[in-house]
């Protein structure tokens, strides 16, 4: 199911402000690709453009061209509610829908698309809420309000949430920076199991996270405050970490950044 | 020199005193028995001059009341506290300043009000009676209040909402300011106009007769600001990340705002609508334009002239007899509590549909 991603010449604006310039790369199926780099430098924005979250913000603007397999998400014709039901996405600050259980969150992605009958719906709750490894901790309040569970584990309900859908692609934004760490740990080990059968995306500024979840890593940058946003490289995470190819990257990993 | 210089060092060395936890403090009952002091001077000071009005007997209690706790603080327990007090004092000052012409216009009514108010009252119209006789009822007023304002809603309410709707979800640029600037306007519109308005174009334009109908469209114009209003702070409430959160499962955004912007904000939305229900209810204006009043009861709102509840009140108190005075009371007290009912199933409903944080 996993799909690759090709990006080729992505540039991204806020109304005429450029965030990010003419960006390429592969992003390789079944496995982690993390983006780190200072803030302001467009990871997000660019997360944001590969399933096509960055046109809702008023002003947001994309040009370019970005693969899924071989399809482009920026083709004419193509409708970007579909986009995002291929590309699913996990935000930084933990969002079940305050009015619904814990049940219907994982079963609002379906739901609120079309009809589903009542015991495969249960079946799905399951498999997701167990693949986010919260079932055993919320089996037994499924028809209480997700708002009631701590952050972590709202944050793995709404992985939960993502996955029922049975996305190709997961992107997560930031997804532990508002967990503390027996949190982040949980679901760093989930991103760990996810990979088999989602590609998936990771933002951080953690470096040593991106360092234990990721297979492949990419650096931004971006020039000054208010200049866009760049791609300096992308590379096996073992070599971004030991030997990075540019003096840039090997800077901001060892903290002689600015 | 030297002298200055040591006294200079001295006074740089010197060590701050250490900072009290502990100060003097008045002790509980200082306010009570201040307050209590405050009323009695005042009364005292309003019997001696002979002011006739209570209310200025209330008044310089309250000055007094204010003035001793400021300057009584000021000297036990120092200027910050003082000032603590005065603002205190001040806002429960200004907060009974408030409640009271609402307490006595409520007690007003009641007490004058149930001196007539009965299940015959409440189930029978004027019919033929003259007005000057005891007897009649409000029943075909509260018939007609209800359709009328019933009827103002239904068309009120959905073009309010999709309109709050529109601005807050989809509203860009030109047109979305356009309509801002109109509801703006209209929250102005003096209900006459309203009703002047629909009289022109309903009555005299199209040539239809008067109706409960014609009164709603009135008092759908003036409820309809109000809905938009309310509706769209309500909307602006809810976080962007859930709209977000629902829009990256592939939610179209249509079924996003029904299913997810809408059930988070329905409470509002519902206090919304019901205060703005209770606001048109008591509008008498257009209802003397258009509906014109009646004195037996007229069940269609379609055809023909209705009775209203403000304008029962209006037109009993216009007869002038005491009959109609006591019935006009009485349906001042009908209409209060009608509207009172209202707010109190709003905020039910608002507290139902609140989102929960249970565990």
């Amino acid at each position: 199911m996993a799909k690759r991603i090709d990006v080729s010449g992505l540039n991204a604006y806020y109304g005429a402000h450029k965030a990010i310039d003419d960006i390429s790369m592969t992003i390789e199926p079944r496995s982690v690709t993390a983006f780190i780099g200072p803030s302001g430098c467009g990871k997000s924005t660019f997360l944001r453009t590969l399933n096509r979250m960055h046109e809702v913000t008023p002003g947001g603007r994309v040009e370019g061209k970005v693969l899924l397999d071989d399809e482009n998400l920026y083709g004419a014709g193509v409708d970007p509610v579909a986009v995002r039901r291929t590309v699913g996405m996990v935000f930084q600050r933990p969002n079940p829908f305050p009015t619904m259980s814990i049940f219907d969150n994982v079963a609002a992605g379906l739901r609120l698309n079309g009809k589903y009958r009542k015991s495969e719906l249960k079946d799905i709750v399951e498999r997701s809420l167990k693949g986010a490894n919260l079932w055993n901790e919320v089996k037994d309040r499924l028809n209480k309000p997700g708002s009631g569970l701590s952050g972590g584990q709202q944050q793995r309900l709404c992985i939960a949430r993502a996955i029922a859908v049975e996305p190709q692609v997961l992107l997560m934004d930031e997804p532990c920076s508002a967990l503390d760490p027996i949190s982040t740990l949980a679901i760093e080990d989930l991103i760990g199991e996810l990979k088999e059968r989602f590609t998936i995306v990771i933002v951080t500024h953690n470096m040593q996270q991106a360092a234990r979840v990721s297979d492949r890593t990419a650096f931004f940058n971006l020039a000054a405050v208010g200049k866009p946003g760049k791609l300096i490289e992308i590379d096996e995470t073992e070599r971004i970490f030991s030997n990075p190819s540019v003096q840039a990257t090997e800077d901001y990993i060892s903290g002689r950044f600015g | 020199m030297t002298v200055a210089t040591s006294h200079r060092h001295r006074k740089v060395a010197e060590p701050r005193p250490p900072l009290a936890l502990k100060q003097s403090r008045l002790p509980r009952w200082t306010l009570p028995v201040l307050a209590l002091v405050a009323v009695g001077a005042g009364c005292g000071i309003g019997l001696v001059a002979g002011l006739d009005s209570t209310v200025q007997w209330g008044l310089i209690a309250a000055l007094l009341f204010v003035l001793a706790t400021y300057l009584l603080t000021t000297a036990v327990e120092g200027t910050r506290q003082a000032k603590d007090r005065l603002a205190t004092s001040a806002v429960w000052t200004a907060f009974l300043l408030a409640v009271v012409p609402l307490a006595s216009l409520l007690w007003e009514t009641v007490a004058r009000g149930t001196k007539v108010l009965d299940g015959y009252f409440l189930s029978h119209s004027m019919g033929t009676l003259p007005d000057a006789l005891p007897g009649g009822g409000v029943y075909h007023a509260i018939i007609g209040t209800l359709e009328q304002v019933g009827l103002a809603t239904l068309i009120a309410a959905p073009l309010g909402l999709l309109t709050a709707i529109y601005l807050v979800e989809y509203g860009r640029g030109r047109l979305a300011k356009v309509v801002t600037f109109f509801v703006d306007v209209m929250t102005g519109i003096p209900s006459i106009v309203a009703g002047l308005f629909v009289l022109s174009v309903w009555i005299l334009i199209l040539g239809f007769g008067p109706s409960g109908f014609a009164g709603s469209m009135a008092l759908a114009i003036l409820m309809m600001p109000v809905v938009v209003r309310s509706t769209e702070e309500m909307l602006k409430l809810v976080p962007n990340e859930l709209r977000e959160a629902s829009l990256a499962l592939g939610v179209p955004k249509w079924r996003t705002i029904l299913k997810v912007v809408l059930p988070t904000s329905i409470g509002g939305i519902t206090t919304g609508v019901m205060l703005a229900i209770a606001r048109i209810t008591g509008e008498t204006a257009p209802v003397l334009l258009l509906v014109w009043g009646a004195k037996t009861i007229n069940n269609n709102p379609f055809d023909g002239a209705q009775q209203s509840l403000p304008l029962y009140v209006f037109q009993q108190w216009q007869q002038g007899s005491d009959a109609s005075y006591d019935r006009a009371w009485a349906a001042a007290l009908v209409l209060i509590a009608f509207v009172m009912v209202l707010n109190l199933v709003a905020r039910g409903i608002a507290r139902w549909k609140a989102p929960k944080a249970g565990r």
